[in-house]
């Protein structure tokens, strides 16, 4: 069952990636990666990660990729770019990309080399997580809340209207 | 031994003086400036003299003072160190006596001009080299002082460098002295390799200790000779003296009439062993002398500028000093070197202060009449010119006779008979530049505003002193006629030259001491003719043989030979290479190394396109490259 | 039970697919678009290899590589849009600066 749920997910998520490059329209691209980021909670939540499932659904799909949205109203280009001449760098990029993959495959079936099929899923609990949040990473925990904080700033500071406009 | 144990400072003293001349000359006032030069050479004087005090002494050794190992390659060993014997002493005291008064006369004679302290410090310099080369006991040292004078040289013939003449003069010295110093470097090595030591007293001791064979003495003993021939400018290397006259007049009787050019004469003496040897080197030697004698004197019967008749002499009396050397009486050779260096030198500075009191004039033929007009001048002028043509009693005639003498008793009679006819000619061209120049009617422009007058007293006094040596100093060198004591001189050397080698009967003796006085009174005899009873017999004569006029006038036409044969040839393959070689290869090579880092450049900037699609393709690859390492 | 090694391998085509997005794109917003993809398959990876190590580590590594992304792609916008502002395209190849 977890396996007929993970295959439709995964490809409901790749899909929508490929559909993302394909697409030329920027909102449209936008929407197809929402619809990958949801499919990709819930595989978070077939990995025993219920939080990360849900902070992602709530986060990545909903505040950030709503974001975008907000800049590509902004933006307001209903032109599509035009087709490249040349498209020398995009077969060069996908060639590679494509290298970079075997690899990455590779790494990972070492990385999975020593370790049985089913390991002890302890990792799922929230309460444990909220421990290990308050103790272990108390440290990255406090720089990050800093770092939203930063980045408050910085974006009004960047984007701001600046007085008298 | 007190004050004489410092023998060493000698050279070194000179040498510090020239140093802070260099570095500090242009800041310091010209007073100062003359006082620190002077007196440099000043206190290299005293201290020679009590050097020399101390080996005059009874019971008064050589004294050798060893500075540092210099070289040390396999085992080869060339020291920096000093010795002072008798040989030593008598060049150390003509090169800072006679020295000292020029350095004196400079201050005076050179006191217009813009580059005060460079010509002292490099008077300085010269000092210095000089004397390092006769107190060096080590011939590498010595070759140190050989070269260091001939770099003296030219930086004091083209003092004027400005002028093209004297650059070219100045660069005309220096490479026709190098092709000599090739031969005598070759020399060097010849001995290096074969004595193990570069010191000259082992170097004199080689061909009796066998380490030399007959053949490589002969060949050594040549080679060193060619390198004397450049430095002394004998035949054939003594094409750039006359030219060498472009420089300042005190530079000319320092260098090129008191001691650079006896150095030759020096090294030969110095080496007396190789040479003693040897009687193939040796007959080269005094053959080489005999001929230049003549040879130079020729040509000084009819050159028309006073310094270059002087130059015409000087080759033509160390000619002299090479046939004493090589009919085996070195201390003969040593006596007209000492007696030269007073008399030539005083020639030239007197020449010196003619053209300093005419404002420049050097050529003859637009003087006349001045004995009137320089009171001082004229008759030391007179005391030099008696002097260099044998007439009795002054010291040029016991040192010339001594030299004359031993190539009789050693049965070189040609040489004798040309040194004899050198003799003729040297009264001859004297006395006729003495005519030209002081007697006569006054062809010198009187221009307004610049009277001729007599000269300051800095120049007159070394002068004065300079007449009395030449006058006086043949005295200590008497021949045997007068018993064996008298030659006070050839005993002195005899420690390092041998005893004079001559046994004549008195009454040959005598009959060429008359002979010898003869052909210096024929001589000038016939000068007064020329020049004073029927002044138009110059010109008749020359209509005559106009062929011989010319042939002595352009100097037997030797620099034009020189210049066709060796000096085009050279520069035109200098050319040639150049062309081919240096602008296309070597500039080849530097513009091509530019022209590929540009190259590398231009092909790098590629991937510097500013697109941010260029730089992440970069960071794939990096990525690529990194995940395959870690996963090899 | 679902093999690890497929999520894994999920990770690392969805992490491909967004670098060929990357290099297909040629605006600049889509592109930060698909960075941010190359980030969620990261956080993938991650938690994958955690249920397989049986660490919770990676779960808490996720949780802040998401509120970072949050952070950065406020400020990413931030500046496309002063880019924009500035150039009034954002066409990733008009924008040469770094070129020479």
């Amino acid at each position: 069952m977890a396996l007929v749920i993970f295959v439709i997910l995964s490809v409901l998520c790749a899909g929508a990636v490929v559909a993302m490059i394909i697409s030329r329209n920027q909102a449209h691209n936008a929407l197809f990666l929402v619809l990958a980021f949801s499919s990709l909670g819930g595989i978070f939540g077939l990995l025993n990660a219920p939080f990360a499932a849900v902070v992602q659904v709530l986060v990545y799909a909903g505040a950030i990729m709503v974001l975008f949205l907000f800049a590509i109203m902004m933006f307001n280009l209903r032109q599509p770019a035009p087709p490249e001449r040349k498209r020398l760098r995009a077969f060069l990029g996908t060639g590679l990309a494509l290298i970079l993959l075997a690899q990455l495959i590779l790494a990972g079936r070492r990385a999975l080399a020593g370790v049985g099929a089913a390991a002890a899923s302890s990792g799922g609990d929230i309460a444990h997580l909220g421990r290990l949040l308050f103790s272990d990473y108390l440290y990255a925990f406090e720089i990050t809340s800093l770092l939203i904080l930063a980045a408050l700033v910085g974006a009004l500071a960047l984007a701001g209207k600046k007085e008298g406009e | 031994m007190g004050m004489a144990g410092l023998f060493w400072l000698v050279p070194l003293v000179p040498g510090a003086s020239a140093f802070v001349l260099l570095l500090f000359g242009r800041r310091l006032s010209r007073r100062w400036v003359a006082w620190q030069a002077s007196a440099a050479v000043f206190f290299s004087f005293v201290l020679t003299t009590a050097a020399f005090a101390h080996l005059g002494a009874a019971g008064g050794a050589g004294l050798s003072k060893t500075l540092l190992k210099w070289i040390v390659s396999g085992s080869v060993e060339a020291w920096i160190s000093f010795t002072f014997d008798e040989l030593t002493a008598v060049m150390a005291l003509v090169v800072t006596g006679v020295g000292f008064l020029i350095h004196v006369y400079s201050t005076a004679y050179m006191a217009e001009d813009r580059a005060y302290s460079r010509y002292f410090a490099f008077l300085n310099l010269f000092t210095f080299f000089m004397l390092v080369l006769v107190m060096a006991s080590d011939i590498v040292l010595m070759f140190v002082g050989w070269e260091g004078v001939g770099l003296c040289s030219y930086l004091l013939i083209g003092f004027w460098f400005d002028r093209p003449a004297a650059a070219k003069a100045g660069m005309k010295a220096f490479i026709v002295n190098r092709i000599g110093d090739a031969a005598f470097i070759i020399g060097i090595l010849f001995l290096l390799a074969n004595v193990g030591s570069s010191s000259l007293a082992a170097i004199n001791a080689a061909p009796a200790s066998g380490l030399l064979g007959p053949g490589l003495v002969t060949l050594v003993a040549i080679l060193l000779f060619v390198g004397a021939t450049g430095k002394s400018a004998q035949v054939p290397l003594y094409v750039w003296l006359p030219d060498a006259m472009e420089g300042p007049t005190p530079v000319s009787a320092l260098i090129h009439a008191a001691t650079m050019v006896t150095a030759g004469v020096y090294m030969v003496c110095r080496l007396n062993g190789l040479f003693a040897a040897s009687v193939t080197a040796s007959t080269v030697v005094a053959w080489v002398g005999a001929i230049t004698a003549v040879f130079a004197a020729t040509m000084a019967l009819v050159q028309n500028d006073i310094k270059r008749v002087l130059a015409y002499s000087t080759i033509s009396q160390i000619g002299y000093m090479f046939i004493g050397c090589g009919v085996g009486a070195y201390a003969a050779g040593m006596f007209h070197l000492v007696t030269h260096a007073f008399f030539k030198s005083l020639l030239f500075l007197a020449a010196g202060s003619v053209i300093h009191a005419l404002g420049g004039i050097q050529d003859m033929r637009q003087m006349g009449g001045l004995r009137k007009r320089l009171p001082v001048t004229f008759p030391v002028f007179l005391v030099g010119a008696l002097a260099i043509s044998g007439i009795p009693f002054l010291s040029g005639f016991f040192s010339k006779d001594a030299i004359l003498t031993s190539a009789f008793a050693g049965g070189h009679y040609v040489i004798y008979g040309l040194g004899l006819a050198g003799a003729v000619m040297t009264a001859f061209y004297m006395f006729r530049l003495i005519y030209l120049t002081f007697y006569g009617e006054e062809k010198a422009p009187l221009t307004p505003g610049y009277p001729v007058h007599e000269s300051p007293w800095a120049m007159t006094v070394p002068l004065v002193i300079l007449a009395v040596f030449s006058a006086l100093a043949g005295f200590i060198g008497l021949p045997v006629l007068f018993g064996r004591r008298a030659d006070v001189f050839g005993r002195f050397l005899e420690g390092i030259l041998g005893p004079a080698a001559h046994h004549l009967a008195h009454s040959t003796e005598a009959a060429l001491i008359l002979a010898a006085t003869i052909s210096a009174l024929a001589g000038l005899g016939l000068a007064f003719l020329f020049y004073r009873r029927s002044p138009d017999t110059p010109a008749r004569l020359a209509h005559r043989f106009p062929g011989a006029y010319r042939l002595l006038l352009g100097k037997y036409y030797i620099d034009e030979a020189y210049d066709a044969a060796v000096v085009r040839p050279l520069v035109g393959g200098a050319g040639w290479v150049y062309e081919h070689f240096d602008l296309k290869v070597i500039d080849g090579t530097l513009n091509g190394a530019a022209a590929a880092a540009g190259l590398a450049g231009k092909g790098l900037n590629i991937l510097q396109s500013g697109l941010v699609r260029d730089y992440a393709l970069a960071f794939l690859m990096g990525a690529i490259l990194f995940l395959g390492f870690l996963l090899l | 039970m679902i093999p690890p090694a497929a999520f894994v391998i999920l990770a690392a085509l969805l992490f491909i697919l967004g670098i060929i997005a990357f290099f297909v794109k040629k605006d600049l917003l889509t592109q930060f678009m698909a960075v941010e993809v190359m980030l969620n398959a990261g956080n993938l990876a991650f938690l994958a290899l955690a249920k397989a190590l049986g660490k919770a580590d990676g779960q808490m590594v996720v949780l802040f590589v998401i509120t970072v992304a949050a952070a950065e792609a406020v400020i990413g916008l931030a500046i496309i849009v002063l880019v924009f502002r500035q150039r009034r395209s954002i066409r990733t190849d008009d924008l040469k600066d770094l070129r020479g």
